[in-house]
């Protein structure tokens, strides 16, 4: 739910029958990297020679983008992951709204095309100065900012059928690794016990082709919400005493952390627990690891963790912990709405501890972040709380 | 109070002396204002407009169309900005001319005339105004009249040159010839009056060119040649010259046709006649070929008479019995209204009958009479007295004296105030070359005399004011005329048009005047948003159209480099199909009946709208033989639209060629 989502849900349409070859296709994982751009490149081609065609044949050119939005995500019960619908909106060329848009996705479309030629990367804001440029004959310019372009990728992604590595981009890198496990990446080793105080930046891309894990020995994996509190937990030598991994995502993690916490938990069988503030943004970060986002549903397959915990901080922990008055912070009227709306979503209603959780805050009325427990002791949260709750399973999922 | 001496300053005896009858002529002289010579400037305006209103009045009544020229020389320039200059005014009209004998008290007295004693539409009404121009004239350049008139075609013109004596409001003759010189008329007949006079010439809102323009509005019947002093100098212009010398005229002056001194043209045709200003002269054409109908006199209508007059009529009249006055006096008064007035003003102790003698009716019973008839239910006063412009003629005025693009108009039905018929009409004209972050321009008109001065007194002011303009797309701030390329006309036809002062300048504020306006103004206004809405919805298609356009080429050029597809062969490809989509689009909203059909359909299709497209006027014609003639017009306007996107992807074409070379 972090970025907007650039289309609107229409009137459902069944998706043509080149998609689903397409979706297919996606499957394929294992290809190697080079094999993945012949099939990329071969896409966007077909893309536009769809367009080339019904133009030269005088019929109306339109690509289908599937929907990126909250109608167009399934909740699979079985897999428990979020899913994208079948559900696509036309975007044509002759039609006002969606003419800018038409042109824009050519035009990275264009672009993408020409990285793969020279096998070079990215970043979301480099695909948005390689696109800009003032139209031919007029003031105006291809892209407004960079929010514009960054959903006309987005779109890209499921109207290709490719991710985004395979599209040779990547977003701002953002979250931390210290622990237990050695890495590759791109050919150089990496021990991540030895990354001093500020640990091992999580590139945006972590596909196996560009991160191998060595020597993977911890036992669990403990994701908490923020840098600050994951300092909290290195300076301490956490990850030493208790044999794991340490990540951090900055707040909502970005794909690479997902997708780096999905591979450990799938290719190692690392339990993914984490350690979030109690309030409905924490509760949503949980949500997105362990299910999947709306925005990125079609990705849920390789980000998704079904079976990651939520550890804390709980509703319970005002009283169990014993802390002081100070560390509330009152529920406002929008944490309000956002905590009933996470509490209806399909994969939290039948849960019943979630259910309970949520409604313990509510009852409570106020929030706490984790650096409240900072108030018992410094190190309460790394010598106490985490290991009493590990010790005692005591985590809802 | 003064205190009581033992010796009057003055006695009855002594004041006696002074006291003295006060001619018209010299009341005039010295409240010259009133009539309209306020200063030199008012002065040149008022002495023309009497002139040219008297000649068209004449030319009129003799069903002549009216062929009128207005010169003006320049004698001596203004010494300063502040002193006025000397003036000659030469008005020449193709009327019925005058008879010799008429001619001093036409042009010398001081009301005197035909107009003021009978209740019928024309311009002027008190006959003051050309004898009191000549007078002005006279005061300041101590210059007589020169008249010049030929009342028949065969026989000679005469020239009479008229001093005034202001005590005794009487002519002095101080020439008095036979001539044959004077101008060829189309008429044979003719008037001619030139009068020096100081004044001052100026351009503006209210100079003696608006005031011909407006007058060549309302009367798109007559033809009038204006020759300022800047051009009178000028040596005549001949036509062969035309085509060279109003290429380099302003453009707010758009020559209409060479062929205008042939036959008129008419509004309907596809050529639009306009004013032309040639080197020597400014020439408003006459658009419209026949004469206003004929206006009949009316007998005054009782509830429009004071009582004051009332006891005049009784006094004066040759009727020997009430029920013979009331009826023939007055009209819409029936011999059974009679009675009931008669009953109703019948004294108990006195009865009155139909049949008493109006000499045995006593001052009281006449009042009573009066206000029974002020009481009684009278039938509202004849209309066919009225000569309304009409809205073909009013379209044709606009169309020649204001540039716009959209015009319409309206005549109401005639309706009465204080007893006394009148109708108003309103045209407005939009768009096109007109300022579009100004006030709009209402040009007012009294029995089809423009009215320069006192906009803000007038009831047509008020009446543009009063009306909201907001419900047809039009800008208007609180309290205020509305804003926007928009000229507002309005026209208050009557036998006796209420002004406010006796300079005829402003039309008096009556409810039942103002009402009709106001309906008058909003039959075009609603006429005018339509064609707002519309042209606003035009507009928005041309930018849909556009905005496909410009994202073809780049288009064009990402499919190039995915599929190596030719980018110009894409390109043309897809614009054939924006241009094509957009187009059924339009024949969409035609089929709809929404948009095109409307554009050139059943908007301009109304008799009472002008749309003018591409300089022409889209009109449709009932008539077979100008459907013809209109229709290849209209392909001609859309085929040129096309040339212009052609051009422009022409234009883009040629940058891609080149880009991609490069």
């Amino acid at each position: 739910m972090a970025k907007k989502s650039t289309t609107k849900a229409s009137s459902p349409k069944q998706p043509s029958g080149k998609k689903l070859v397409k979706k297919g296709g996606q499957k394929a994982v294992a290809a190697s990297r080079a094999d993945r751009d012949v099939v990329t490149a071969e896409r966007l081609q077909q893309l536009a020679e769809g367009i080339v065609k019904s133009a030269l044949a005088g019929r109306e050119p339109k690509l289908d983008v599937p929907t990126r939005a909250a109608s167009n995500t399934k909740w699979n019960k079985t897999r428990g992951i979020l899913e994208m619908g079948s559900a696509a909106q036309e975007r044509q060329l002759f039609n006002m709204g969606q003419a800018r848009k038409f042109m824009q996705t050519l035009l990275h479309g264009q672009g993408i095309s020409k990285l793969i030629e020279q096998d070079k990367t990215l970043s979301l804001r480099g695909m948005f100065y390689s696109g800009l440029h003032t139209i031919a004959g007029t003031k105006e310019k291809t892209f407004h900012d960079q929010t514009e372009s960054d959903g006309i990728l987005e779109d890209l992604e499921v109207t290709v059928g490719s991710l985004r590595e395979e599209l040779h981009i990547f977003a701002k890198k953002r979250g931390t690794m210290v622990g237990n496990i050695t890495v590759i990446d791109s050919g150089d080793t990496i021990d991540c016990r030895r990354m001093g105080s500020g640990g091992y930046a999580i590139p945006s891309i972590c596909e196996p082709d560009v991160i191998q894990f060595e020597k993977v020995d911890a036992d669990f994996v403990l994701h908490v919400e923020k840098d600050t509190v994951w300092q909290r937990f290195n300076e301490d030598k956490f990850w030493r005493t208790h044999n794991c991994i340490l990540t951090e995502g900055s707040g909502q993690p970005p794909r690479g952390v997902r997708r780096l916490l999905h591979r450990l938990n799938k290719e190692h069988g690392l339990p993914i627990i984490c350690l979030l503030d109690c309030d409905p943004w924490g509760h949503y970060i949980y949500s997105v690891i362990k299910q999947g986002s709306i925005s990125l549903a079609f990705e849920s397959e390789r980000l998704a963790i079904p079976d990651a915990k939520f550890l804390g901080i709980r509703s319970k922990d005002y009283e169990a912990c014993d802390l002081s008055d100070d560390v509330k912070i009152d529920l406002n009227d929008r944490d309000i709405t956002r905590a009933k709306q996470i509490a209806e979503y399909p994969w939290f209603q039948d849960k019943k501890a979630w259910q309970k959780e949520i409604q313990g805050m509510l009852r409570n009325g106020f929030k706490m972040e984790v650096e409240s427990l900072i108030t018992k002791d410094i190190s309460y949260v790394t010598e106490t709380y985490v290991p009493e709750r590990l010790k005692a399973e005591d985590w809802i999922s | 109070m003064a205190k009581k001496s033992s010796t009057p300053r003055a006695n009855a005896e002594s004041m006696a002396a002074k006291q003295r009858e006060i001619s018209v002529s010299e009341f005039f002289a010295k409240n010259r204002h009133l009539l309209g010579f306020d200063n030199p400037r008012k002065a040149l305006l008022t002495t023309i407009k009497e002139a040219v209103d008297n000649a068209l009045d004449a030319c009129e009544e003799a069903e002549i169309l009216p062929d009128i020229e207005v010169k003006i020389e320049e004698l001596t320039a203004p010494p300063s900005p502040t002193k006025p200059g000397r003036y000659k005014v030469t008005v020449t009209d193709n009327g019925p001319g005058i008879v010799r004998r008429q001619v001093e008290n036409i042009f010398g007295k001081l009301l005197y005339g035909s107009k003021f004693h009978r209740l019928k539409m024309s311009r002027g009404q008190q006959g003051i105004g050309i004898s009191a121009a000549g007078m002005y004239g006279l005061m300041t350049t101590g210059k007589p009249m020169v008249i010049h008139t030929k009342p028949s075609a065969k026989k000679p013109a005469h020239h009479i040159e008229l001093a005034m004596d202001t005590s005794k409001n009487q002519p002095e003759v101080t020439v008095d010839v036979e001539t044959d010189d004077f101008p060829v008329t189309s008429s044979g007949t003719g008037t001619m009056v030139a009068i020096e006079l100081e004044a001052r010439y100026q351009r503006g809102k209210t100079s003696v060119e608006a005031y011909l323009e407006q007058t060549a509005i309302a009367n798109p019947h007559a033809k009038i040649t204006f020759i300022p002093p800047d051009k009178a100098s000028e040596g005549p212009e001949f036509d062969i010259e035309n085509g060279e010398t109003n290429e380099d005229t302003s453009p707010s002056r758009k020559r209409g046709d060479s062929d205008n001194d042939g036959p008129p043209a008419h509004a309907e045709g596809s050529l639009i006649v306009r004013t032309i200003e040639k080197a020597d002269r400014i020439e408003y054409p006459r658009t419209i070929d026949e004469l206003p109908p004929e206006t009949k006199e009316i007998k005054p209508h009782p509830h429009g008479v004071e009582l004051g007059t009332f006891l005049g009529m009784l006094k004066k009249s040759d009727e020997k019995q009430l029920s013979g006055f009331l009826t023939n006096a007055f009209c819409r008064v029936t011999p059974a209204t009679v009675k009931d007035v008669v009953d109703a003003a019948s004294a108990k102790s006195k009865t009155l009958t139909p049949r008493s003698y109006t000499s045995s009716i006593d001052t009281t019973t006449a009042e009573r009479i009066y206000k029974a008839l002020q009481e009684a239910k009278l039938k509202n006063p004849p209309t066919d007295c009225l000569a309304p412009i009409g809205v073909r003629q009013m379209l044709a005025g606009m169309l020649k004296g204001v540039q716009a693009e959209f015009y319409t108009a309206s005549t109401r039905s005639p309706s009465v105030y204080r007893g006394n018929p009148f109708q108003i009409e309103a045209a407005v004209a939009f768009g096109g070359d007109l300022p579009g972050d100004q006030p709009a321009r209402v040009i007012r008109f009294a029995n089809r005399v423009p009215l320069l001065y006192q906009q803000s007194a007038c009831c047509s002011f008020k009446s543009v004011v009063d009306t909201s303009w907001r419900n047809y797309n039009m800008s208007q701030p609180r309290g205020a005329a509305p804003v926007g390329p928009l000229v507002v006309m309005i026209h208050m036809a009557s036998v006796w048009v209420p002004f406010t002062s006796e300079s005829k300048e402003a039309i008096a504020d009556y409810d039942e005047i103002r009402k009709e306006m106001k309906l008058a103004l909003q039959e075009c206004g609603r006429k005018l948003g339509q064609y707002i809405r519309r042209r606003q919805k035009m507009k928005r298609e041309g930018e849909r159209r556009d905005i496909f356009e410009r994202y073809i080429g780049e288009i064009a050029k990402a499919c190039n480099a995915l599929t190596g597809t030719d980018t110009q062969e894409l390109y043309d490809a897809l614009l054939k199909q924006a241009k094509r989509r957009t187009e059924i689009a339009d024949a969409q909203l035609d089929e709809d009946g929404k948009f095109i059909k409307d554009e050139h359909g059943r908007l301009a299709k109304d008799e009472d709208v002008i749309i003018v497209h591409n300089g022409k006027i889209a009109r449709d014609e009932d008539d077979e033989g100008a459907q013809v003639e209109s229709k290849p017009a209209k392909r001609e306007g859309k085929k040129v639209v096309k040339k212009k996107v052609v051009k422009k992807v022409r234009k883009k074409a040629g940058e891609k060629a080149t880009l991609f070379e490069g």
